[in-house]
């Protein structure tokens, strides 16, 4: 099995979504009356290439989650295309949404709760593999995936209750990549761990992005964290998206609302000793 | 009441269950007024710490040591004591409003329950005080939101309601554990900018905990840094932040990403501390940080360091050189 799959030479999107909306049907407030909408999601436009980080900001209830549902293929969208490696998902027939399956991967929040804890390690490894009914040498793989992310092989024989935050993110990060996925979409990976331990899993993202050529689709509050570890930055408001660019350009000159309400919000350090933190 | 006692003097506070120690000889004294941050990842006692103060510990938890608090020692304090004084000269800030404000029963009615409770004022006038004290909150419409449950105001209008309940009887000392992290970023700020003016202006000491170094920076004087259940940096917060003696104060402050520290291309690597905060179960010897400590020697692998030095204190051997650290950057 080859761990790269090779770079499209044009960089063009891997996964992408256009004009993109959803809307739910709320609960009917008079008998005979038609059901309110909600909508969700309006014509969003979204990309992620090859060896790219790609990160989503915005307040909670600004649709972030609700777009990570469309590019993992959870939910079909109301209009639009979510499309992967130029193909529509949904029209473009049961093998290439096979293919969409196994190659867009997700890292959730908190790995305590993300990662079985009556399963050892290396059978939560195998799982992807089982349910997306992947043949081939799986030992091997595990065994690659597990030296990728820094962990023991010992690791496998182990429960989740055994390992501390950061390992147990590894742990989960180890699990997305074992279909050999070309998309990885974390949402909010660091927000659960502890600030020293932090770091390590921001690195080990970044080695991912750069070594296996991984699209990284990045969600998170905390636009520091963000900025260092995506290279494009898509802030939402409301189910739009309000304004793309680089991370510090984003940061330092914000125009869209939203994202000057972003950025007004981040404490540091510097401006917390100086002493206008909450000014 | 002495005005000049201390709001809290914590000496030699232990904490355990017979199976573990999560807090071991923490000593520490906030003065009337004062604010002092307590530091520390998941595990190093930090919580446990506060929930000593309140008398709060879960079942089987004992405390050692002694923790003097308005002329009494609340280590020895009955529980009967304890909750006539919870609310009335210490108060806690929780976490997680959600799951601790009671889902059945009005914000209001929760409010004015503190007050009646300590101060024996009437429903009326318990009522007319939590209005205003929402009023100081800036919550909306205080008049109707009082009738609100918990489940039907957004997750910052909880938070302040807590502060409100947390500040009702003008307490001598609030403690703040984690109060924002349930919190959405935009929202963060906002909250601990209404804490911090109705701290100032009730005169209550602080003792906020967090992870989050920049909160600390922002509203405290003081901080106390805390690694697996000992105290192991303490003093102003300006010097600790900007010249931290221990090692571990240092590579927390260094692996905090800040949008000062990003290169521009995107290639920088953020610091972090190799490996990981030890199991209480299974502590090193020595200074329980060695194994992670870049200075580590044999003398930290076997004696355990106490806290030194006078304003800034560091229990370290071989503490941070700020001359050679300023020289490099």
């Amino acid at each position: 099995m080859t761990a790269v799959t090779p770079f499209p030479a044009d960089g063009r999107p891997l996964l992408e979504v256009r004009q993109l909306s959803q809307q739910y049907f709320l609960r009917r407030q008079k008998l005979f009356a038609p059901r309110p909408i909600l909508k969700v999601l309006q014509d969003i436009d979204f990309a992620v290439r090859p060896g790219e980080a790609v990160g989503l900001v915005g307040e909670s209830g600004s649709g972030k989650t609700t777009l990570t549902r469309m590019l993992t293929g959870v939910e079909k969208p109301h209009e639009g295309h979510v499309v992967f490696d130029g193909v529509d998902v949904w029209s473009g027939g049961e093998a290439h949404r096979r293919l969409f399956r196994r190659s867009v991967q997700v890292v959730l929040q908190n790995p305590r709760s993300s990662l079985d804890p009556r399963m050892r390690v290396g059978t939560s490894l195998l799982e992807p593999l089982r349910s997306l009914k992947i043949e081939g040498d799986h030992a091997a793989r595990v065994l690659e995936v597990l030296d990728q992310v820094g962990l023991q092989k010992s690791a496998l024989e182990r429960f989740p209750h055994e390992f501390s935050g950061g390992q147990l993110q590894r742990i989960a990060i180890a699990r997305a990549l074992m279909p050999n996925p070309r998309v990885l979409i974390a949402d909010e990976p660091v927000s659960a761990l502890d600030v020293s331990i932090q770091a390590q899993v921001l690195n080990l993202l970044k080695d991912l992005v750069r070594d296996l050529g991984l699209g990284l689709v990045f969600i998170a509050h905390d636009l520091s964290v963000v900025a260092y570890t995506t290279s494009k930055v898509y802030v939402m408001s409301s189910g739009k998206i309000v304004e793309v660019g680089k991370p510090l350009d984003l940061f330092r000159n914000p125009s869209a609302e939203a994202t000057q309400n972003l950025v007004g919000a981040v404490l540091s350090v510097e401006s917390g000793l100086a002493g206008n933190a909450l000014a | 009441m002495t005005g000049s006692a201390p709001a809290i003097e914590v000496k030699d506070l232990s904490v355990g269950n017979g199976v573990v120690t999560a807090v071991r000889g923490v000593s520490f004294t906030i003065p009337q007024g004062g604010r002092m941050g307590l530091v520390g990842e998941s595990g190093s006692g930090k919580s446990m710490t506060a929930l000593a103060l309140m008398g709060l510990l879960p079942m089987g938890w004992s405390t050692h040591g002694s923790v003097l608090h308005d002329g009494v020692d609340l280590v020895k304090q009955s529980d009967r004591a304890f909750s006539s004084r919870r609310g009335r000269t210490i108060s806690m800030v929780f976490q997680d409003p959600l799951s601790s404000l009671n889902p059945v029963r009005r914000v209001g009615e929760q409010i004015s329950w503190v007050i009646r409770r300590h101060t024996g004022a009437d429903k009326k006038a318990a009522e007319q005080q939590t209005i205003e004290l929402m009023t100081q909150m800036k919550l909306p419409r205080p008049e109707q939101l009082v009738r609100a449950y918990p489940h039907e105001i957004s997750g910052g209008q909880r938070q302040r309601i807590m502060i409100a309940m947390a500040l009702a009887c003008y307490p001598q000392l609030i403690i703040a554990d984690e109060p924002t992290t349930a919190l959405d970023v935009t929202v963060q700020k906002q909250v601990l900018r209404l804490l911090n003016g109705a701290v100032n202006e009730r005169g209550s000491a602080l003792l906020m905990i967090t992870h989050d170094l920049p909160i600390i920076a922002a509203m405290c004087d003081t901080v106390a840094v805390m690694y697996a259940g000992r105290i192991v940096e303490m003093g102003p917060v300006q010097e600790v932040f900007r010249n931290p003696r221990h090692h571990y104060t240092r590579g927390l402050l260094d692996s905090q990403p800040t949008m000062d520290n990003i290169a521009l291309d995107g290639s920088a690597r953020l610091v972090s501390i190799p490996g990981m905060v030890p199991p209480l179960h299974n502590l090193p010897t020595g200074c329980a940080f060695n194994p992670r400590c870049p200075a580590a020697t044999d003398k930290c692998r076997t004696v355990m360091p106490e806290l030194a030095g006078e304003g800034l204190q560091a229990a370290c051997w071989h503490p941070v050189d700020s001359a050679s650290e300023v020289a490099a950057q």
